[in-house]
């Protein structure tokens, strides 16, 4: 546009001008070419080869076209992994961080301000701090003999991570996960108008109806884009690794943990690659619904 | 006050002290293990001493990969906070050909594209460019995957800058470098430091990428090296690991305390992915 | 100093919306101009195409003698004040006042000492150290005007100045611009949307429409004699009554009429609101309202048949096809 009017007067508030715009973008997204949509676009290569980390296939990998695809839904590991996955997404997040982050963010509305922030804080504090620290924390309370957990029902014999590792996995990311939710339900609970809520306690609404007529019709967006985004970020999350490395026997062998010891332990980088597709095609599923979502929105 | 509303007021404080309990007691260990003479994978009222944290600055490799992790975050995070501002005060105020595809296809990549699905064609690319153990290698990785939505969320923020502001420096005759450093980025400073600590703190606690780029121990973050005490020789080091923990610990709740006062916890879309 | 022409200037936006619309205009040197009209009738476009904000899709700017149709803002020796004022929050009212000096990398001590004159001027002096977010609507806009005017620029574009500012405060802040204006002697181009602010303000007044000027005219001109039925509308604190004649419109304001014994209508009193000094009252004439203004305690009953006339002067007589002044 900038050639068909006249005069090098001010297109845009900035008055940078197209060329000196792109000039800004450049380097970012030179960084995100090579560093994401590369990566991106090799694994489709990758995933039809039999490329493997050490060993003949590592010099001359050879195209297999599909087969790794095909290999890894016979693969009983895979479809496994991906059942696993599953449970996972839809035990902790779809469930549990939905319902504990909203449950939260409506308790807390209540709660005098002091025991609000600590709690606040208490949650947060659990979101940020880093992945390898927090694995410790739940050794600590699930190994066995000493873990706070078995100190506290009584039977330290149990190795939670071992007997029950799902459901270990599960209620650890409840925990680490939740602040999301919740600071996302906070603010669209602030949203509701007051005055709708006094009329419904004015009519003598139960907490319950007022949640179901009131704030649910006011939230609904909210809760399908929240459940979309931690949906995807707990299936791609590399932290039950840092748990239980996929064990005992493969039974908490997630997808990103199944990649990467097919990857790195196992070295079968193609099969891997091809895993990886699958999940990329999760995603993509998952990211396009969120996108069409946010644009009705907009 | 009726039987039911005491019932209630009761169930209610029940219920908070349960939520309380689930959160903070786990957090109890990084409190208790790391002064206890006998430290290990479970809660007790501590032994005091201060004998763990003098094995822990002893340690060989604690020291450096606290240093690493800061070399990592710091390159990261730089890159990060600089090439998203100029990107998204670009994208924000110039109609750049193809910009809403361009914004929509780096909303998809930040969310599709994420470092566990990508891991195996990173690790090759990487290896083939004989970048495996390069610090400022890993970094880039890094940036590269938290620059879309840096840019997304800065972008918000850009827009919220009124246009009028940078108009009236330009009639005042500011060149669009004095537009920028006088009167954008001050008054987008906010977002510019949501941003940073935000990196910061991403790349302080990424685990995997380095987890696969830096296979040499002397390279290492802290990350993955409080994941090597844990099987280093068999058994978990159990005289450094809780010291460690709360040394690696420390820059993310500082952080974290500090925007929480400067700008108190604010809410921007996907800020942790 | 110098004045403002425009010739066959245009501009149009991406979304091709034609906001100003091959349009002549001259400024004098020293004048206080005021551009008028509805909202969205291309008045804030006009200012920001002369300030260099928007590009001219066509035509030429002048200032002075220079042409800076293709120069950039900062370039053309013009200084602005927007609606929201713009003051930048992040710096103090004398870092603010002191930014058109600052950018021509004028020594600090410099800085300080014009944002102290200045400031002085525009009785801001006790407040140099504040921020923006610290200061009444009023100050806001004072500061802002002192910034502009450190500028030391040709020309002064204020968009709608005002407009922020609660009633009271814009009464007295419009007798302060007048004021400030004669002072400096520069030329100065406002915009508005508020007739009464206009008529009140400038030496000349252009009424827009559609991007285009309709009259271009001292105050008493544009109120006396309003060029077509639009500006005949829009002109005036009570809207001037307009009657089909035949093949022509018939135009009084309220102001001019009053009882007689014969006259221009004749009808009977259906509505009388109180102005305060004066009332309004409405006659029901057949198809035709027709408002009149009487002195206070002059007001007719309701239902009453009263008949209005007005100096034959003062009756304008409109083309009912184009809308154009006949007579
Ligand atoms: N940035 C823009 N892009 C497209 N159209 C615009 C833009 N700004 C204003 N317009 C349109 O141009 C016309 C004139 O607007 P404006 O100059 O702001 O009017 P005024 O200041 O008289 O209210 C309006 O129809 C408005 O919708
Ligand atoms: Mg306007």
């Amino acid at each position: 546009m900038g050639s068909s009017r006249p005069g090098g007067a001010g297109l845009d508030s900035a008055g940078l001008g197209v060329r000196r715009a792109i000039g800004f973008v450049a380097p970012a997204l030179l960084l995100i070419a090579v560093f994401l949509v590369f990566p991106a676009l090799w694994t489709l290569y990758i995933g039809i080869t039999n490329y493997q980390l050490t060993g003949p296939a590592a010099a001359n990998p050879r195209v297999v076209g599909l087969d790794n695809v095909v290999e890894a839904v016979r693969d009983p590991l895979f479809t496994n992994s991906v059942w696993l996955t599953a449970l996972f997404v839809l035990g902790s997040a779809v469930i549990g961080q939905n319902a504990l982050g909203f449950g939260l963010a409506w308790l807390l509305r209540t709660v005098r301000p002091g025991l609000r922030r600590t709690i606040e804080g208490l949650v947060l504090l659990s979101w940020i701090l880093p992945g390898t620290v927090v694995a410790y924390l739940w050794f600590a309370v699930l190994s066995r003999d000493t873990g706070t957990l078995g100190l506290l029902l009584g039977s330290p014999q149990t190795a939670w991570l071992v007997q029950y590792p799902m459901t270990s996995l599960i209620i650890f990311n409840v925990w680490r996960g939740t602040a999301f939710s919740m600071l996302l339900y906070s603010s669209a609970l602030a949203a509701v108008p007051p005055s709708q809520l006094e009329t419904a306690r004015l009519a003598g609404a139960s907490g319950r109806q007022t949640v179901r007529d009131v704030v649910f019709p006011h939230i609904r967006g909210h809760v399908l884009t929240n459940t979309l985004l931690i949906s995807l970020w707990t299936a791609n999350d590399f932290t039950p690794f840092l748990l239980t490395a996929g064990g005992p026997n493969h039974r908490s062998e997630v997808l990103p943990v199944l990649i990467y010891r097919q990857a790195l332990e196992s070295g079968q980088l193609g099969y891997a690659s091809a895993m990886s597709l699958l999940l990329l095609v999760g995603n993509l599923a998952i990211a396009l619904v969120y996108l069409r979502l946010l644009r009705r929105r907009a | 006050m009726s039987p039911l509303w005491v019932v209630r007021r009761i169930g209610f404080s029940v219920l908070v002290a349960v939520v309380l309990a689930f959160f903070a007691v786990p957090m109890l260990w990084l409190a208790s293990a790391p002064f206890d003479s006998k430290p290990g994978l479970g809660l007790r009222w501590p032994d005091w001493t201060f004998a763990n944290v003098v094995a822990t600055f002893g340690h060989p490799y604690a020291l450096t990969s606290l240093l690493n992790s800061l070399v990592l975050c710091v390159v990261a995070t730089v890159v990060t906070t600089v090439l998203a501002a100029l990107a998204a005060y670009a994208l924000s105020r110039v109609r750049i050909p193809g910009r809403d595809l361009l914004l929509y296809l780096l909303l998809l990549l930040s969310s599709v594209v994420t470092g566990t699905a990508a891991m195996v064609p990173i690790f090759v690319m990487m290896l083939q460019l004989g970048l495996i153990n390069s610090q400022f290698g890993t970094a880039l990785v890094i940036a590269g995957g938290m620059l879309p939505a840096a840019i997304f969320i800065l972008k918000d923020f850009m827009d919220a800058v009124p246009r009028s502001y940078e108009e009236s420096a330009r009639v005042f005759g500011a060149s669009p470098r004095q537009v920028l450093g006088h009167v954008v980025l001050p008054v987008a400073r906010p977002g510019v430091a949501t941003i940073f600590v935000w990196a910061f703190v991403n790349a302080w606690g990424n685990f995997l990428l380095p987890f696969l780029l830096l296979r040499d121990v002397g390279r290492q973050p802290a990350a993955v090296l409080l994941r090597t005490l844990y099987d280093e020789g068999g058994s978990a080091n159990l005289t450094v690991i809780p010291v460690f923990s709360l040394l690696y610990s420390i820059p993310v709740v500082v952080l974290y305390l500090f925007v929480n006062k400067r700008y108190g916890f604010r809410f921007h879309g996907g800020i942790k992915s | 100093m110098a004045g403002i022409t425009a010739e066959g200037l245009s501009t149009v936006y991406p979304n091709g919306v034609r906001a100003v619309d091959a349009l002549d205009l001259e400024v004098a040197d020293g004048e206080l101009f005021a551009l008028l009209g509805p909202s969205g009738c291309g008045k804030t476009t006009l200012l920001r195409t002369i300030a260099g904000l928007e590009a001219a899709s066509g035509g030429v700017v002048r200032i002075g003698s220079r042409d800076v149709t293709r120069l950039q803002p900062g370039d053309r020796r013009v200084a602005m004040v927007f609606q929201d004022y713009a003051l930048f929050p992040h710096m103090t009212v004398a870092e603010n006042i002191a930014y058109p000096l600052r950018v021509r990398g004028a020594a600090k001590s410099v800085q300080r000492e014009t944002a102290v004159r200045t400031a002085g001027g525009l009785s801001l002096g006790e407040l140099l150290d504040r921020r923006p977010g610290q200061l009444s609507g009023g100050q806001q806009q004072r500061a802002a005007l002192a910034r502009a005017v450190a500028a030391s620029a040709e020309v002064l574009l204020l968009d709608e100045p005002l407009s922020n500012l609660d009633a009271r405060l814009r009464l007295e802040a419009r007798t302060f611009l007048k004021k400030l204006q004669r002072e400096l002697a520069l030329t100065t181009v406002f915009v508005t949307h508020d007739q009464a602010e206009a008529l009140a303000l400038a030496d000349r007044i252009a009424v827009m429409d559609s991007g285009r000027i309709r009259q271009l005219g001292t105050p008493r001109e544009v109120f006396q004699r309003p060029a077509d039925t639009f500006v005949a509308n829009f002109i005036g604190s009570t809207p001037m009554n307009l009657v089909p004649r035949g093949a022509e419109v018939i135009g009084v304001r309220p102001e001019y009429l009053s009882p007689a014994a014969d006259g221009l209508f004749t009808g009977t009193v259906s509505v009388v609101e109180n102005l305060g000094v004066t009332s309004l009252v409405t006659l029901d004439c057949g198809e035709d309202q027709i408002g009149y203004v009487v002195p206070e305690d002059d007001e007719p009953r309701v239902g009453a048949t009263v008949t209005v006339d007005a100096p034959p002067a003062r009756v304008l007589r409109y083309d009912k096809e184009t809308g154009l002044l006949v007579r």
